[in-house]
């Protein structure tokens, strides 16, 4: 396994673009946190974002984990152009005429989804640990380290969203198609939500229920919006008398799902490599 | 050879003959079907260790995709290949040999050396060989250029020094001077019969003939997938050569030619008008003038050529169209 990461790794690290991308995945949540965490005087009234209660343990490692699941899209471009780099400059071919197995590269490649998400989620663990050591209102222990899961499903969102674009990458074989594939089935998953629950179900939880067995909805599902469990907006829901109560619990099944999509997506890179001819 | 003798491995049947531990690659009517189009048909050969193989054949005659399947990029369609005897896997047997096919494929935005270092990771060997196979192909002083600045030439011997990194039992080359300009294609040809020297079997797929010939102790040829011929290149040449002759009369000594056994497929060349025979035994020109003087026939032109491996290839080709 170490051979095949540190394979993949050196592909990956004389490559300007992915070092640049790589870069500001992890700099661009530094500066969000920093935006975050100082006073802004905007039209004479005084904000400062972290006193809203965002940064409060455990809520942050709900927000966080939201928050920066988004800068993924720039790891994403990464993944995509690995696998299909590897097809445009034909070196697919020479790694397998030097001695890997199609096996062998498939788990080069998923071990470095591996590797990226879980340096991503220390990321997320280390910044918000900070962040609530500085401005959270309670740093017991047994608070600070309740609500860990947030960090396991933000992980395994990753590791599925990443797979996905690695299958992608893989059946494309151009990163910028990969990409505009990606984009295409977003909008598809938009759209075939919009007719199950107006056509079908007519129900917005039976629309969930049946969305979240598509593969961009289920990654999406394991990290629910934590936007409206902040106090100050409860209690301004509370004023208006709506029911905006959320399930943001993560739930087993929709980790399962994820997993299960995962496997699919690697296991189907590797039927499609092994049934391609080079 | 007794080294590999005296140590058997468990469960395995040991082979008796010698010249079975000598195998490199045995290919057993390996087939490779797109479609409607057979690539590559029934072809079987093996390669012994210490030759220098060609396989020959026109454009398009299944010589890449031979290899392609045998280096495990192109799946077969049916029949079996057999790296080393079979006693490892595919991938691992290809860790011991060294291959480039069609155009030198490596990562453009890495240096030779990062190329050549992340090679030696995927081999599993040490890199403590990079420089001295740069130096082999003259590359040693471009060791820190990246790949994307390289010529055409400079790529394909950057691809030689890659394949050679492990030391490997066999070299596979295909069309390695294609696209190269004059000295691009003598450097590549003095680099291979470099290797060749140092008694490393080499496996090479051209459709150039002189290519072939000079460096290749043994051929195979193939056309539209199927094998035509098999053996060393000296068997291959081992025809008596033809004569081109020229008389007053070309129908008279046409019939006198004809009817005689040291002659065979008399024909007169319709581009020069020179009367040409395929000789049959080794006869000297001098006897043929005489034995022609008595019959009253002279002369004007007699040469004695022997055929060159084109002539051959071509007439091979052209019998199996």
């Amino acid at each position: 396994m170490l051979r095949l990461l540190n394979i993949e790794f050196h592909k990956l690290r004389y490559s300007k673009s992915t070092k640049i991308l790589t870069l500001i995945y992890f700099i661009l949540p530094l500066f969000i946190a920093l935006l975050a965490s100082i006073d802004f005087n905007f039209i004479g009234f005084n904000i400062h974002v972290a006193d809203q209660g965002i940064f409060n343990f455990p809520y942050i490692w709900h927000f966080n984990s939201f928050i920066i699941s988004y800068l993924k899209l720039f790891l994403a471009i990464v993944i995509v152009s690995m696998m299909s780099n590897e097809y445009s400059n034909r070196t697919l071919k020479q790694n397998l005429i030097d001695g890997m197995s199609k096996k062998e590269f498939i788990l080069s490649k998923f071990y470095t989804v591996l590797a990226f998400s879980a340096a991503s989620t220390v990321f997320v663990f280390l910044l918000s640990m900070i962040l609530g050591l500085s401005f959270s209102d309670y740093t017991e222990f047994s608070i600070i380290f309740s609500e860990l899961e947030f960090l396991l499903a933000y992980f395994i969102k990753l590791v599925g969203f990443f797979s996905f674009c690695m299958f992608l990458g893989i059946l494309v074989k151009r990163s910028a198609f990969a990409l505009g594939f990606l984009f295409v089935w977003w909008i598809i998953e938009k759209i075939v939500h919009v007719v199950v629950r107006f056509k079908i179900t007519h129900t917005d939880s039976g629309a969930d229920s049946v969305m979240q067995f598509f593969p961009l909805e289920a990654t999406y599902n394991l990290i629910k919006q934590p936007v409206t469990r902040l106090n100050f907006i409860q209690s301004a829901a509370n004023q208006l008398q709506t029911d905006i109560s959320t399930d943001y619990a993560v739930h087993w099944y929709s980790v399962l799902i994820v997993l299960v999509w995962t496997t699919i997506f690697v296991w189907g890179s590797y039927a499609l490599l092994k049934k391609r001819d080079l | 050879m007794l080294n590999f003798v005296t140590k058997p491995q468990l469960g395995r049947h040991i082979y008796k003959t010698n010249t079975i531990l000598n195998t490199i690659l045995q290919i057993n009517r390996l087939t490779k079907r797109y479609g409607a189009l057979t690539a590559v048909d029934n072809l079987s050969f093996t390669i012994e260790k210490g030759n220098v193989y060609g396989i020959l054949g026109p454009n398009g005659s299944g010589k890449s995709t031979t290899l392609g399947m045998v280096l495990n990029v192109v799946n077969k369609t049916s029949g079996d290949f057999q790296w080393f005897n079979g006693n490892e896997t595919t991938h691992d047997a290809l860790k011991k040999v060294g291959a480039i096919i069609e155009r030198p494929n490596f990562y453009p935005y890495m240096t030779a050396m990062q190329n050549l270092n992340l090679v030696c990771k995927i081999k599993n060997v040490k890199n403590a060989k990079i420089e001295e196979k740069l130096e082999i192909v003259g590359l040693l002083d471009r060791k820190n250029s990246k790949f994307s600045t390289f010529s055409l030439g400079m790529k394909q011997r950057l691809a030689i020094a890659s394949a050679l990194l492990n030391d490997p039992e066999i070299l596979i080359l295909d069309e390695p001077t294609n696209g190269l300009d004059p000295q691009g294609i003598h450097q590549i040809r003095e680099i291979i019969r470099k290797i060749a020297a140092m008694g490393t079997t080499i496996l090479l797929a051209s459709h150039l003939l002189d290519e072939v010939e000079k460096v290749c102790s043994h051929v195979i040829i193939i056309r539209k997938g199927v094998m035509l011929y098999s053996g060393s290149v000296d068997e291959m040449n081992a025809s008596h050569g033809y004569v081109e002759m020229q008389a007053k009369d070309d129908q008279v000594l046409l019939a006198a030619l004809k009817n005689h056994p040291w002659f065979e497929k008399v024909s007169i060349d319709e581009e020069t008008g020179l009367t040409k025979a395929m000789l049959t035994q080794p006869i000297e020109a001098e006897e043929l003038n005489a034995m022609l003087f008595e019959k009253g026939i002279v002369l004007s032109h007699l040469v004695k050529r022997k055929e060159s491996l084109e002539q051959q290839f071509l007439e091979l080709t052209k019998q199996n169209a």
